[in-house]
């Protein structure tokens, strides 16, 4: 193992045996923090209903990452060519989302029933609007030069589009997509709180209600390993388009 | 006529915060076909202008371009201008061959094929044969402009206009670059138009210079070098440079 690995891993255990030196020193009662070795066991003895559980509020955020990343992406580009469009519409997005995500699930859950959609739509909200910052950004701080050299070669504005400004946009989008893909996680467990039977969401609202903190805890480890592998997957697809840049913007 | 690059009475004003600014006034010249102008001047001249002017960036407010008896909108739609800037500007993404092979995928580049160079070619004509997968941020500045030049002859211009595309390179890169510009200068018989402001690029260069003076940029004087067309670079040493040059640096001094 490198260094760099080691370092995190042995902070990562020496917390948890201090968490479990606490527990068990103070004889902290188990209902209101349970022991790592607790939860750990619970995690084992669990896992089939915590997997189960993950499998809906995986599909809400992947879902949820898409569809609100396309949508802002697709309103970048609008944005980008449209100046009216953006100086219409960019004011009010940013008052939108100035509302808290927590306040807006209860209307959408209202608005669109109990099934998967409201949670999907939550977690496509909380996506938008840093993509849509970031790529607006991307699409338009071109290299002047390079936009010159364009329009010396008469390139029509799709040709600009799609051989100029949307690589230039990638370093930025990635940039988005690593933040949006932890942010859908949160937004669909959120809109799972509001009287869910089933996900990640649900369940945390179910082992709180019955103090079942081991359950609670194996819980949030589960949707914190997902959102990790998540972001990790988005890491690892960047590494694979963005070769050009050792510095991103 | 359609044998000259002829620029009559341009002036360029624009609007700034500051009230309208004269970026170039009155500005007169013609050089031939397969000329080499250099274009000398301090800040504030206007010689980016002038490029700008001459390439359909910029429309002038007075006075007429004419490139070879076309305007210089006709010359940029038929793809017969080369531009090369001073950071190189090439696409990070793209590797050097991809570069060069830009101007020949957008504007119409496919209709160029018949008289199109080859990329290879050209990045074998400017030294950077072995150099074609890399990308930009593995060559060094004097490779990166090396590519711009090379991305700038593929489509085989009539005219190749150079906006300080030096300016940035240490001075030994910037004599070899020197040297091999001269010899693609000779080998591909473009008309060249190179900004500088630096007294020996453009006397070693230039088969024209023109000294243009600032605030608002003018012509100071058209000076025909007497210098050999074959030149290398010693020949910046003999006497006859040396005085010449000292020439064009007096005509860089203030007007009193």
């Amino acid at each position: 193992m490198k260094r760099e690995h080691m370092l995190p891993a042995a902070t990562l255990a020496s917390l948890l045996a201090i968490w479990g030196l606490v527990v068990y020193l103070f004889n902290v009662p188990e209902y209101i923090v349970p022991s790592p070795l607790h939860v750990a066991r619970t995690f084992t003895r669990d896992f089939g209903m915590i997997a189960r559980n993950l499998v809906p509020t995986a599909i809400e955020s992947f879902l949820g990452f898409f569809v609100g990343n396309l949508a802002s992406i697709v309103m970048a580009t609008v944005f980008v060519h449209q100046k009216t469009v953006e100086q219409a519409l960019f004011p009010l997005a940013i008052i939108i989302r100035s509302i808290p995500i927590v306040a807006i699930a209860p209307i959408l859950v209202l608005m669109l029933g109990n099934d998967m959609t409201p949670k999907v739509l939550i977690a496509a909200l909380i996506c938008f609007f840093p993509t849509l910052v970031n790529m607006v950004k991307g699409l338009s701080l071109v290299d002047p030069q390079a936009l010159e050299l364009m329009k010396v070669l008469s390139a029509s504005k799709t040709e600009i589009f799609f051989k100029l400004r949307l690589y230039n946009s990638l370093p930025y989008l990635f940039a988005a997509l690593k933040i949006a893909a932890s942010a859908s996680v949160i937004g669909a467990i959120v809109g799972e709180w509001i009287g869910s039977t089933e996900g990640i969401g649900a369940l945390i609202i179910q082992a709180t209600y019955n103090f079942d903190t081991g359950l609670l805890y194996a819980t949030i480890a589960a949707a914190a390993m997902f959102s990790v592998l998540f972001t990790a997957l988005i890491s690892f697809i960047e590494r694979r388009v963005v070769k050009w840049s050792p510095e991103i913007g | 006529m359609t044998d000259f690059v002829s620029v009559a009475n341009v002036s360029v004003r624009f609007d700034s915060d500051r009230g309208a600014v004269t970026a170039l006034e009155n500005v007169s010249f013609e050089i031939p076909r397969g000329g080499f102008l250099a274009i000398l001047g301090p800040s504030g001249c206007g010689k980016s202008t002038l490029l700008r002017v001459t390439s359909d960036l910029i429309t002038p407010t007075e006075g007429s371009v004419s490139l070879f008896g076309s305007s210089p909108a006709e010359v940029r739609r038929r793809r017969d201008l080369g531009f090369v800037f001073q950071d190189a500007a090439l696409l990070p993404w793209r590797t050097a061959r991809e570069n060069v092979e830009l101007p020949l995928e957008v504007g119409n580049g496919a209709r160029l094929a018949e008289r199109a160079r080859s990329p290879e070619e050209m990045l074998a004509l400017v030294g950077l044969a072995d150099w074609h997968d890399s990308l930009p941020h593995e060559l060094s500045g004097g490779m990166r402009q090396r590519v711009s030049i090379a991305r700038a002859l593929v489509t085989a211009p009539k005219i190749l206009l150079m906006d300080e595309p030096f300016g940035s390179l240490d001075e030994i890169t910037r004599d070899r670059l020197n040297e091999e510009l001269l010899r693609i200068w000779r080998e591909t018989q473009t008309t060249v138009l190179f900004v500088t402001h630096s007294v020996q690029e453009a006397l070693y260069l230039g088969q024209q210079v023109l000294v243009l003076a600032p605030h608002p940029g003018r012509v100071r004087e058209m000076v025909e070098p007497d210098l050999p067309q074959e030149r290398g670079l010693e020949i910046r040493d003999t006497e006859r440079f040396v005085q010449q040059a000292a020439h064009l640096r007096a005509l860089l001094e203030p007007v009193p």
